[in-house]
């Protein structure tokens, strides 16, 4: 079985949003769309989006770090948000693990937005439906594209390639080799709804160096310099 | 939570509806067991149901309010394997037209006995209509409590004190309607429902202090550490995307004082159980029909209060990620 995810490392997120204009520009004139604002540029804006850029401190001050957060539907594989809808209009897709809304049978009763602890549905007050991130389901399917855009727009747009795409299930594929080699993990692990999408941890470059790997202990002359060792004339002298 | 009216109304509403069936029908029980004189099968039973039936229908009408698409709501009805709003949407029917066939056979006066159990118990139509009505009435109590006692992430709801709780003080409140529907009817069975109500009431007093201690002393498992799986205790929001509002910073949040929180929980539970009570035996002592009638409608705005401070209290764990504006 396959299950399409994102892995999203925060390593290198840099929290420049163009994941969430990129998404909102393709989705909201898409098979998603419309993602409709209201006063946009006005007072009290508000709007529907699929992904959002957040940024949290970590620590006290002065030991202390930004990370960037990139927060879009995680395309559960137990989803809570789907068994709840009372009308099948919230689906999960069984040949990509997909999780999607039938916005032609969505009642707009929020349920499902009540349902999952992550906050990743927003609802549409213009139409009146329930919208989520559809990880770009006309991109990622569409086989008249050229394999290599066949992605999410939001991991085309990410200039740091913070966003990597693919099978979760496959054990080869990019995403669970980054997850499995690199300390990927899910969001909220104690409710059990095994999240797809995962996120690569900030990771510190570090080498240790003690006190006599800077000065050389068996240095001779206690100081950097050249040996004042003449080899003398060697093998490789001799003129044949 | 953001309390929906619409919703605090839906609950309510039916809950009343569902105890002044059980109450009326529990009346016949006693009626028929020859503990309490018969009653009118019009004025009484006949006009007792349509006042149920008034109350399921004013409360479906108020959960039209909460749908984006109220012309699509017949849908609802297809997933009741998997969840209990589709269960209710099933359910509330039912028993509306149960309800209604209970008050209509009164009406109509269709008590020629279909079978006799043993030669003493008479079988007719409305002895049928009632239990089948009391049993549904029942499921009715469950799948709307279930609603919101299978989230498992609302830790506040998730637990059978909620169903308890939905079912006592839709009990609690319909046998107190009863009681004051029978001293409006100037009909002889006030202090019956209000003996009930009283219990019905005291009871709920424990269960619904009970909900609130235990999710007082609730801790949650939901932390920022694993929202955002850094494993620090000091983790802080500065941005949460965006600087105005949308639909995460307005479903969640109740958008209200500590103080009015705690003034909606004092009115509850004030207005919910001890002044209804003190109303009723005030109604009884005096012999005023009047009083019952108070002691509904001061128990229904107790309700309200209480089904809005249920829904304001529970944290959902997605607010985590909406703290901080920029």
């Amino acid at each position: 079985m396959t299950q399409l995810a994102l892995v999203i490392d925060l390593n290198v997120c840099v929290g420049c949003h163009a994941c969430v204009t990129s998404c909102k520009s393709w989705n909201t004139s898409g098979w998603a769309g419309p993602m409709p604002d209201k006063n946009p540029y006005d007072e009290d804006p508000s709007g529907v989006f699929f992904n959002r850029v957040q940024t949290y401190e970590v620590g006290t001050y002065p030991n202390t770090e930004t990370v960037h957060f990139p927060k879009s539907c995680l395309h559960c594989e137990d989803p809570p948000c789907v068994p709840v809808c009372p009308t099948g209009a919230s689906y999960k897709r069984k040949d990509n693990g997909v999780v999607l809304v039938d916005y032609d049978k969505c009642i707009g009763c929020k349920y499902c937005s009540w349902a999952c602890p992550y906050g990743a549905r927003e609802f549409d007050e213009n139409n009146k439906v329930m919208k989520k991130c559809t990880l770009c389901i006309d991109r990622i399917t569409d086989l008249t594209l050229p394999e290599s855009e066949r992605k999410p727009s939001c991991v085309l747009a990410c200039p740091t390639s913070a966003r990597i795409f693919g099978d979760v299930h496959d054990p080869d594929s990019e995403a669970s080799v980054a997850i499995r080699e690199l300390g990927g993990y899910p969001l909220q692990p104690e409710w059990g709804t095994k999240p797809a999408n995962h996120y690569l941890p900030r990771r510190k470059q570090k080498i240790h160096i003690s006190e006599d790997e800077l000065v050389r202990a068996d240095n001779p002359l206690r100081k950097e310099d050249e040996l004042p060792y003449d080899p003398g004339e060697t093998l490789d002298d001799v003129a044949w | 939570m953001h309390p929906a009216f619409s919703v605090i109304f839906l609950t309510t509403l039916i809950g009343v509806g569902q105890g002044l069936f059980l109450a009326l029908f529990t009346g016949q029980i006693y009626s028929l067991a020859h503990l309490l004189p018969d009653q009118s099968s019009e004025t009484f039973y006949g006009v007792g149901s349509a006042l149920a039936l008034l109350f399921l229908i004013a409360g479906l009408g108020a959960s039209f309010f909460h749908l984006g698409h109220p012309e699509r709501a017949w849908r609802a009805a297809t997933m009741w394997r998997t969840s209990w709003l589709s269960r209710e949407v099933i359910v509330l029917p039912i028993f509306m037209a149960l309800v209604f066939f209970y008050g209509l056979a009164h009406y109509m006066q269709w008590s020629q006995p279909i079978l006799v159990v043993s030669d003493t118990m008479p079988v007719d139509w409305t002895l049928l209509l009632g239990v089948a009505g009391s049993v549904v009435a029942f499921v009715l109590f469950v799948c709307t409590a279930m609603i919101y006692a299978s989230l498992k992430f609302l830790e506040e709801w998730h637990t059978y004190l909620t169903v308890v709780n939905y079912t006592l003080l839709g009990l609690a409140s319909g046998f107190m309607l009863a009681a004051a529907f029978s001293a409006f009817m100037q009909i002889d069975l006030v202090a019956f429902y209000g003996t009930w109500a009283v219990i019905f009431t005291l009871i709920a007093t424990v269960t619904r202090s009970a909900s609130l201690i235990r999710n007082k002393n609730l801790r949650h498992k939901h932390s920022m550490a694993s929202a955002i799986g850094v494993r620090h205790q000091t983790i802080r929001q500065i941005a949460q995307g965006f600087m105005g509002g949308s639909f995460n910073t307005r479903e969640f949040f109740h958008h209200r004082s500590p103080f009015f929180i705690r003034m909606v929980k004092v009115t509850f539970l004030f207005f919910t159980f001890p002044l209804p009570i003190a109303l009723i035996i005030a109604g009884y002592m005096g012999e005023s029909s009047v009083l019952p009638i108070a002691a509904f409608v001061v128990q229904y705005l107790g309700l309200i209060a209480e089904r809005w401070y249920f829904f304001a209290e529970a944290k959902h764990p997605q607010n985590l990620y909406y703290q901080n504006m920029a």
